[in-house]
C-alpha cells in the first residue's frame, strides 16, 4: 500500500486459493435437519448463496458515494433502506444506516475491492470491515415468499411498503436479519453466521404449509 | 327425543347435514351451522353447568361472546383439551366431545349446591378471606377443597399435537366486527384503495343482520351481507378474517387478532393435502387506522331467580329462532325496557309457540313493534316486570308486578304466570372492551343510557359500538366512519351507496337495571349481577355498606366483571346498582377497566411457533457439528451452545462431569488442550480516534500499545463499578480489534455506541462486529508451540512471537491472526480463521495433536484454569457492584491518563474509596476435599447470634485437579488486609465450613509458565 | 407495543427493533474531577419521573443503531416527535402544543453538552 492512510489500518485477506474444505453457515443445518427438495407443490424455494463477499463500509454518504462509483460502477443509495445492484445483479450495495453500508459481491471480489475503495478513499475518515464469513445470503423465491415472510419477520413487506430495490434491518423471529428485495420475485436475507441454523430450521417449520423446498 | 326445539324449517343451518355430538358423555344430534349452543338448546337440554360459587343450576343465556353460562370443556382425547369455551362461540362438528366445567359428580345433581340452596348467608362477598381467615397455616388444607369444587376447566396434561403460528399484519384501516357497521366501514375503507383487514369473532360475517326482519333494498338482511363480503373478497386490498377475535388493543394501534382456523373442524386440527395446519393464528397487526365496530351488547333485567334455566336474553331467542332454527321453550314471557326487545316475542309467535306475556316496564309503550305484537293479540303489561322468576332446574313461572322504576318498588300485586321461558332486556350497552384496553375510560350517555367509548388518536368506532343502533343509520355511519378512517390514512374516499332500509319508529327506552322485589334486596330470592361469578345485587350492596365505595374495589371484592367474563352482561348493572346503594349517579360512579382479552386465548396462540426447538435461538459456532459428533455435553452462554465439558466412554462406562474436567485440565497443564472461543465478541474498530477512544472507555492505558501488540483491558461503568473485560491487540496505529465476554458482546458495542453517538462524536472511530466472521480456536499447554508448528510456517520463537503479541500467519493452509494471550496461565495460542474454514483448520489440528495428547475441553474445564491463576469473569465474579480496585487490579486503572476515563470520577467517591469495600480474595478450604457453594454466604464470626453479620460471598468455586483441592474466589470485606485469616461459611444444613484467606492466584504465581 | 419513528431510517418501526435507554438530554460533565460528590451522584442516579410530556433516549437497536430521542407522554403514551442527537425538543412539558420558533434557539438549559 502507498499510502500513509492505508498504512495505519491493517488489511488482511481471510481467503485462499488454496483447495481448503470450506462449510457455508447452513452446511451442519443441511446435515442435521434435511433440505427437502423443491417439488411441484412448493409455494417457496429456499436457496443459500454461500462464500459470498461481504463487506461493511462506514463513512459519510458524500465521499463514499464518490469512490463506490469510482470502483464498483454503482452509486451508493444516498436513501434510507436503498438498495443497488450492478448492471449484472451480482454486486449490490444496501444503506444499513446513515454512516453504513453493507456491499456483497461475488466471492474471491473483496479483498481487492477493499484495497481499491481503500485507495480511492485515501486518508477520508471511513472503516471497510471484512464480514464474509460471518454471514449467509438465504434467498426466498415464490408465490408463498411473502406469507412465510409476514410469519417471520415484524417489517411490513407488502409489495407497497417493500417495493423492489429496498432493504432493512429487522427482527426475524426472536433473532435478526437484513432482508432485501433485488427482484419482484425474490427475496434475500443476510443471516449472521451464528444464527443461521435458528433461521433455517424457522424457515422450513414456517415454509411446511408452503410445501417448501430448498434449492442446492 | 331428538332436536324436540327445532323449527321444521328456516334458520342458517344445513339441514341436510347432520352432525353427531356428545355433552357431558350422551350424544346429541345437531347441524351444519349450529353452534354447540343452538345445538344443545335444540336438544332441550336446559343445564349446561353449575355456577362457580353457588353451584346453582345454569343454562344458556346469550348467543354470542357474552354469554356466561356455558363455558365448557372440549376435546375427544387428553392432549386436545380445550377449556373455557363458550358454547355459544364453538361451531358444531362431527363428533365433538364437550363437557361442563363445574359441577361434581355431574350438573344434574351437585353436592356443593348444597351451599348454594342454603344461600347467600353462608358465602356472602369476601366469604373466602373472611371464613378461612385463620389459623393461617390452614389455608394450605382449606385451598386443596375450594379448589376442587371451584374452577372454570381445566388444562390438558399432555402435550398438545397442533400447531400455531404468528402473522405479522399491517394495513392502513383495521375494521374490527362485520354487523352492518363493520361492513359498510370496510366498503368505504376498501373502495379508496386503502388496505383494509376485516376481523370477525363468529362463524359468519354479518353480525346482527343474520337474524334481522329488516329488509334492505327491499330484500332480506342477509342477501346484502352475501353481497358485500363477494365484493370485498374479491378486492385485493382487503383481507377478511372470519372466526377472528380481537382479543386485545394495545398502544399505537397495535391489535392482537385471535384467529381460529380449525377449531370448526375438529378438536385437533385435520392435515391438509398431507401436511399439518396451523390451528390457531394470531395475527400481530400494526393498523394506521381502527374503526370499532364492535356492537353492543343487551343487557339482562337483574331480577330474582334471573339465573335459572330458561332465562335467556331477549335477543339471544331472537338470534336462536332465526339464525339456527331453534326455539328454547314452549311459553314465554319476556320482560323489557324497550321496543327492540319486542323481536323475540314477534319471533317466538311466528314459530308457534305461546307468548304468554309481555312485561313492558314503560307506562305507554306505543312504538312500531309494540303495535305488532298487540295486533298479535299478545298480552302487554305496562309498567312492569318480571320481579321474580320461579323454578330450580328450569323456569317454571314468572312473577310480574308493577314497578316504580325510579322510587325502585313494586307498586302491584305481583301475578304468576306460567311459563317456562323468560326472556328480558333492560337496554343495550355498547362493546367497549376494547378501547378501554389503551386506557380509555369511558362516557356515559343518559340518552342513550349506556357508555360510549372515549377514543385515542387513530381509532374511531361505528354503529353500535357507539349507540347508533337503527339499521339504516348503522350502515350510514359505517360508511361514513369508514371513509373518514380511509381519508386520514391518506387515501380519497370512493363514493359506496347504500341499501334502502325503511326506517322504523321506535318508542323511547326507560332505565332499568335492578328490578325490585317485594323484599329488601338483602332478604330477597337472589338477584343476579354477573352470573359467571355468582355475584349477586345483595353482594354489591353489602360491599358498599361495608365500606366499598370506588367501583374498582367493589369489583375486586365481589369478583364481578372477573377473569374470562370480563363484565360483558353485568357490569353496567352492577355499577347502576352500586350507584343505587351510594347515592350517587352512574357516571359518578364510572366503570371498572376492562382488560385484555376480550375473550379467552389458548396459550398455543400466544407462543406461536416460538416453542420447543423453536423456543430461542441457539447459536452455534463453526465448530458446532465436530462438539456434537465428539459427545460434548454443552452449555447455555447467553443464546451460545458452547461445550461445557468433553465425556469419554472407555468400555461403555462414561465418565461424570467431575472425571472429564479432571481429565481435561490436566491435559492442559501438562500436555495440550483445545477449546473453542469462537464465542468471544470481536470489534473492529478503525479510525484515527481510536486510540483516543479506547482510552476513554478502558481503565488502563493504551497509548503506547503498538502494532502487533495485544493488551489486557477492564471496562467500567461511570459508576467506576466494571461490567466487561477482554483484550484488545493493536492491528494497525488506526486499527484495534476488541474482544468482549460472550455475553457481554452486544452490549459493549451498543456501548461504545452510545458513547461516540451522544457524547463524543467529535472523534473520528468506527466500530463493526466482526464477532461470527472468525472462529477462534485455543491451544493451550506446554505443547502447544510444537503443535502449531506442525501446521505452520510462521516463527513461533519465544523472542519474536512474544506473549501479548499476536501475528499473521497460514495455519492449516488457511490465512490467520494467532495471538499469544492466555487464559490457562499456560503457554496459549488464539488461532482466527474466516469461519467458513474453521472445522478444516480444527480438524488438522486433530490429525496433528494425537501425539501431543491434544484434548478438547469445554467452559468447564476453561473455567477452572481461569480461576486457578486468579483471572476474573466479568459478571460471575463481579456483579456490578464491584470496582477495580476491589478487583486488586490497580495495575489496570491508569488515575493519570489526560482523559478522565469512564468510571475514574466515581473511584473517588467516599463509597468506592473505602477501604472495607468486599474485595476479591481466594478461599483454600481447610477441608481440602470440600468444595465451596458458589453464592454461599461469609462470615468471621460463626457463634455469632443469628442474624451474623455476612461479610462476602463465595464468586467462583471448583476441584483443582492440579491442587488436587478445592479451592474459591471470593469477595470478602477488606480481604485484600486480611490473608492467612480464616472465615466460615455456615450452610443450610448446619455444617459450617472454614476457609483461608489467600491470594487468587493459585497456580504459578509468577506467571512463568504461559511464557514458555 | 410503541410505533416509533427513527428520524434516521426516515420510518416509523416496531417497538421490538429499539431499546429505551433512559433519559435524554443528561450530559455527562466535561470535567467529572471538577464535580462535588453530590454533582457527581446527581449525575450517575437523578432522573425525572414526570406525568406528562418526557423525552427519553432510544436506539434503533435492531436497524441503523442510532442513538435518537423521544418525546413522549407518559400518561397516554402518545409519541408526540423523535429527533436526532444533538437536536432540540419542539415540544416540552412547558409548550405542549409547540415551542415558539425563537425559544428553539434560546433552550440553553437543555444544551449541556452534545448529548442535548
Amino acid at each position: 500500500m502507498s499510502n500513509t492512510a492505508a498504512e495505519k489500518v491493517r488489511t488482511f485477506d481471510t481467503r485462499t486459493q488454496a483447495k481448503i474444505a470450506v462449510e457455508s453457515p447452513l452446511a451442519y443445518s443441511y446435515r442435521r435437519s434435511g433440505a427437502p427438495a423443491p417439488t411441484a407443490k412448493s409455494r417457496v424455494v429456499l436457496r443459500e448463496r454461500p462464500f459470498l463477499g461481504h463487506l461493511v463500509l462506514r463513512g459519510g454518504a458524500i465521499v463514499l458515494d464518490e469512490a463506490v462509483r469510482e470502483v464498483l460502477g454503482v452509486s451508493l443509495p444516498g436513501e434510507p433502506q436503498g438498495l443497488v445492484q450492478d448492471a449484472e445483479g451480482v454486486r449490490s450495495v444496501q444503506w444499513l444506516s446513515p454512516d453504513e453500508w453493507l456491499l456483497i459481491v461475488p466471492g474471491g471480489e473483496e479483498f481487492e475491492l477493499e484495497n481499491r475503495l481503500r485507495a480511492a478513499l485515501d486518508d477520508a475518515h471511513f472503516a471497510i470491515s471484512n464480514v464474509s464469513g460471518g454471514q449467509t445470503l438465504v434467498e426466498l423465491e415464490g408465490e408463498a415468499a411473502r406469507e412465510l415472510l409476514m410469519k417471520s419477520v415484524i417489517y411490513d413487506v407488502h409489495p407497497s411498503h417493500f417495493p423492489v430495490g429496498k432493504g432493512v434491518t429487522t427482527v426475524f423471529a426472536k433473532a435478526t436479519v437484513i432482508l432485501r428485495r433485488p427482484a419482484e420475485e425474490r427475496w434475500e436475507l443476510v443471516v449472521r453466521r451464528s444464527f443461521a441454523d435458528y433461521t433455517y430450521r424457522w424457515l422450513l417449520d414456517a415454509g411446511e404449509e408452503y410445501a417448501i423446498g430448498v434449492a442446492r | 327425543m331428538s332436536q324436540l326445539n327445532r323449527l321444521p324449517q328456516g334458520g342458517r343451518i344445513d339441514r341436510s347435514r347432520k352432525l353427531s355430538f356428545t355433552f357431558n358423555g350422551k350424544s346429541y344430534e345437531g347441524h351444519a351451522g349450529d353452534t354447540l349452543a343452538s345445538a344443545l338448546l335444540a336438544n332441550g337440554v336446559d343445564i349446561v353447568n353449575r355456577s362457580f360459587k353457588y353451584s346453582r343450576p345454569r343454562g344458556i343465556v346469550a348467543a354470542g361472546a357474552e354469554e356466561p353460562n356455558a363455558v365448557v370443556q372440549l376435546g375427544a382425547t387428553e392432549a386436545a383439551q380445550v377449556p373455557n369455551v363458550r358454547a355459544t362461540q364453538q361451531a358444531l362438528y362431527e363428533g365433538l366431545e364437550a363437557r361442563s366445567t363445574n359441577g361434581w359428580p355431574n350438573v344434574q345433581r351437585d353436592l356443593m349446591s348444597l351451599v348454594g340452596k342454603l344461600g347467600g348467608k353462608f358465602m356472602p362477598p369476601g366469604f373466602y378471606y373472611k371464613t378461612f381467615m385463620a389459623p393461617a397455616s390452614l389455608w394450605m388444607t382449606y385451598e386443596k377443597y375450594i379448589r376442587k369444587s371451584a374452577g372454570l376447566g381445566r388444562s390438558p396434561m399432555e402435550r398438545d399435537p397442533d400447531i400455531y403460528d404468528h402473522l405479522h399484519q399491517h394495513c392502513d384501516v383495521l375494521v374490527i366486527g362485520a354487523g352492518p357497521a363493520g361492513l359498510a366501514a370496510a366498503l368505504a375503507a376498501a373502495r379508496s384503495g386503502a388496505r383494509v383487514i376485516l376481523a370477525d369473532e363468529q362463524e359468519e360475517m354479518g353480525g346482527s343482520l343474520l337474524d334481522s326482519r329488516e329488509l334492505l333494498d327491499d330484500r332480506p338482511a342477509e342477501q346484502w351481507v352475501a353481497q358485500v363480503l363477494e365484493t370485498l373478497a374479491g378486492m385485493d386490498n382487503v383481507t377478511l378474517l372470519p372466526r377472528t377475535t380481537a382479543n386485545g388493543y394495545h398502544d399505537h394501534n397495535f391489535v392482537t387478532l385471535h384467529e381460529r382456523r380449525t377449531e370448526h373442524l375438529a378438536d385437533t386440527a385435520p392435515r391438509k393435502d398431507g401436511r399439518r395446519q396451523v390451528r390457531a393464528r394470531m395475527h400481530r397487526v400494526r393498523a394506521g387506522r381502527v374503526v370499532l365496530a364492535t356492537g353492543a351488547h343487551e343487557r339482562p333485567l337483574v331480577y330474582a331467580g334471573n339465573d335459572v334455566p330458561g332465562n335467556l336474553l331477549a335477543g339471544a331467542v331472537s338470534t336462536y329462532i332465526r339464525r339456527y332454527g331453534v326455539v328454547p321453550g314452549q311459553k314465554l314471557v319476556l320482560s323489557t325496557s324497550n321496543d327492540h326487545a319486542y323481536r323475540a316475542a314477534l319471533d317466538w309467535h311466528e314459530a308457534g309457540r305461546e307468548v304468554v306475556a309481555i312485561a313492558d316496564a314503560r307506562a305507554n309503550p306505543d312504538g312500531e313493534l309494540v303495535e305488532r305484537a298487540r295486533a298479535r293479540g299478545i298480552r302487554i303489561i305496562t309498567g312492569s316486570a318480571v320481579i321474580e322468576a320461579k323454578g330450580e332446574s328450569r323456569v317454571s313461572g314468572a312473577r310480574v308486578a308493577t314497578i316504580d322504576a325510579e322510587g325502585f318498588r313494586v307498586t302491584g300485586q305481583a301475578e304468576t304466570l306460567a311459563c317456562d321461558t323468560i326472556a328480558s332486556s333492560g337496554g343495550y350497552s355498547p362493546v367497549i372492551h376494547l378501547a378501554s384496553h389503551t386506557g380509555g375510560r369511558p362516557t356515559w350517555r343518559d340518552d342513550l343510557l349506556g357508555f360510549v367509548p372515549t377514543l385515542v388518536k387513530g381509532v374511531s368506532a361505528a354503529g353500535g359500538a357507539q349507540g347508533v343502533y337503527a339499521t339504516a343509520e348503522v350502515l350510514a355511519d359505517g360508511v361514513e366512519t369508514g371513509s373518514r378512517a380511509a381519508s386520514e390514512a391518506g387515501f380519497a374516499a370512493a363514493p359506496v351507496s347504500l341499501p334502502q332500509v325503511a326506517v322504523r319508529r321506535d318508542g323511547a327506552a326507560v332505565a332499568l337495571y335492578q328490578v325490585p322485589h317485594e323484599k329488601p334486596t338483602l332478604r330477597a330470592p337472589k338477584q343476579f349481577v354477573d352470573l359467571q361469578n355468582d355475584v349477586t345485587a345483595a353482594g354489591i350492596e353489602l360491599a358498599t355498606r361495608e365500606g366499598f365505595e370506588s367501583i374498582e374495589h367493589v369489583k375486586r371484592y365481589t369478583a364481578m366483571g372477573f377473569g374470562t367474563d370480563q363484565g360483558k352482561l353485568g357490569n353496567i348493572n352492577g355499577m347502576a346498582i352500586a350507584a343505587r346503594c351510594l347515592g350517587r349517579s352512574i357516571p359518578e360512579v364510572g366503570t371498572t377497566v376492562f382488560r385484555p382479552n376480550y375473550t379467552p386465548v389458548t396459550f398455543g396462540a400466544i407462543v406461536g411457533r416460538h416453542c420447543r426447538e423453536l423456543f430461542d435461538p441457539e447459536r452455534y459456532t463453526a465448530m458446532h457439528q465436530w462438539h456434537v459428533e465428539h459427545g460434548a455435553e454443552f452449555e447455555d452462554v447467553g443464546q451460545w451452545k458452547r461445550p461445557w465439558y468433553f465425556p469419554k466412554t472407555v468400555n461403555g462406562k462414561t465418565e461424570t462431569m467431575h472425571e472429564a474436567v479432571a481429565r481435561e485440565c490436566l491435559a492442559v497443564r501438562e500436555a495440550v488442550g483445545i477449546l473453542d472461543a469462537s464465542t468471544l465478541g470481536k470489534i473492529d474498530i478503525q479510525g484515527p480516534d481510536a486510540r483516543e477512544f479506547l482510552g476513554r472507555v478502558y481503565t488502563n492505558k493504551w497509548a503506547k500499545l503498538a502494532p502487533g501488540r495485544v493488551r489486557y483491558g477492564l471496562m467500567c461503568k461511570d459508576d467506576g463499578m466494571v461490567f466487561d473485560d477482554g483484550t484488545t491487540s493493536c492491528l494497525g496505529e488506526n486499527h484495534f480489534l476488541m474482544t468482549t465476554t460472550t455475553g457481554g458482546a452486544a452490549t459493549v458495542l451498543e456501548w461504545l455506541e452510545i458513547w461516540h453517538q451522544t457524547e463524543w462524536p467529535e472523534l473520528e472511530v468506527y466500530f463493526n462486529s466482526v464477532t461470527d466472521h472468525w472462529a477462534t480456536m485455543t491451544i493451550t499447554g506446554p505443547e502447544a508451540r510444537k503443535l502449531l508448528a506442525e501446521v505452520t510456517d510462521m516463527d513461533l520463537d519465544r523472542e519474536s512471537f512474544k506473549f501479548m503479541d499476536w501475528r499473521e500467519g497460514v495455519v492449516a493452509g488457511v490465512p490467520a491472526r494467532v495471538f499469544r494471550i492466555s487464559f490457562t496461565g499456560e503457554l496459549a495460542f488464539e488461532i482466527n480463521v474466516q469461519a467458513n474454514y474453521a472445522l478444516h483448520v480444527w480438524e488438522t489440528l486433530f490429525a496433528h495433536g494425537e501425539k501431543y495428547g491434544l484434548t478438547p475441553y469445554g467452559t468447564e474445564t476453561m473455567h477452572v484454569l481461569r480461576a486457578e491463576k486468579g483471572f476474573i469473569i466479568a459478571g460471575q465474579d463481579t456483579d456490578g457492584s464491584v470496582t477495580p480496585e476491589d478487583l486488586g487490579m490497580q495495575w489496570a486503572i491508569g488515575y493519570d491518563k489526560p482523559f478522565p476515563w469512564i468510571g475514574k470520577r466515581a473511584l473517588s467517591r467516599p463509597d468506592t474509596a473505602r477501604t472495607d469495600r468486599k474485595q476479591l480474595v481466594g478461599l483454600k478450604p481447610k477441608d481440602p476435599k470440600v468444595v465451596l457453594e458458589e453464592g454461599a454466604q461469609i462470615v468471621f464470626d460463626p457463634h455469632h447470634a443469628i442474624p451474623m453479620p455476612m461479610v462476602g460471598h463465595v464468586t467462583s468455586s471448583y476441584y483443582s485437579p492440579t491442587l488436587d483441592s478445592g479451592f474459591a474466589l471470593a469477595v470478602v470485606k477488606g480481604g485484600q488486609q486480611k490473608m492467612g485469616e480464616t472465615v466460615y461459611l455456615p450452610m443450610a444444613d448446619g455444617q459450617v465450613h472454614e476457609a483461608e484467606i489467600v491470594s487468587p492466584i493459585f497456580v504459578d504465581p509468577k506467571g512463568e509458565r504461559q511464557n514458555v | 407495543m410503541f410505533y416509533i419513528h427513527c428520524p434516521y431510517c426516515g420510518e416509523t418501526r416496531e417497538e421490538e427493533e429499539f431499546h429505551p435507554k433512559g433519559q435524554a438530554h443528561i450530559a455527562r460533565p466535561l470535567d467529572p474531577d471538577a464535580c462535588s460528590d453530590e454533582e457527581w451522584g446527581d449525575y450517575l442516579f437523578f432522573r425525572d419521573n414526570p406525568r406528562g410530556i418526557h423525552h427519553e433516549l432510544w436506539v434503533h437497536a435492531v436497524g441503523c443503531r442510532k442513538f435518537f430521542n423521544v418525546t413522549r407522554h407518559t400518561v397516554t403514551y402518545e409519541i408526540l416527535e423523535t429527533y436526532k442527537m444533538g437536536e432540540q425538543p419542539s415540544i416540552t412539558a412547558e409548550h405542549p402544543e409547540g415551542r415558539p420558533t425563537d425559544a428553539v434557539d434560546q433552550q440553553a438549559s437543555l444544551r449541556d453538552g452534545v448529548r442535548a
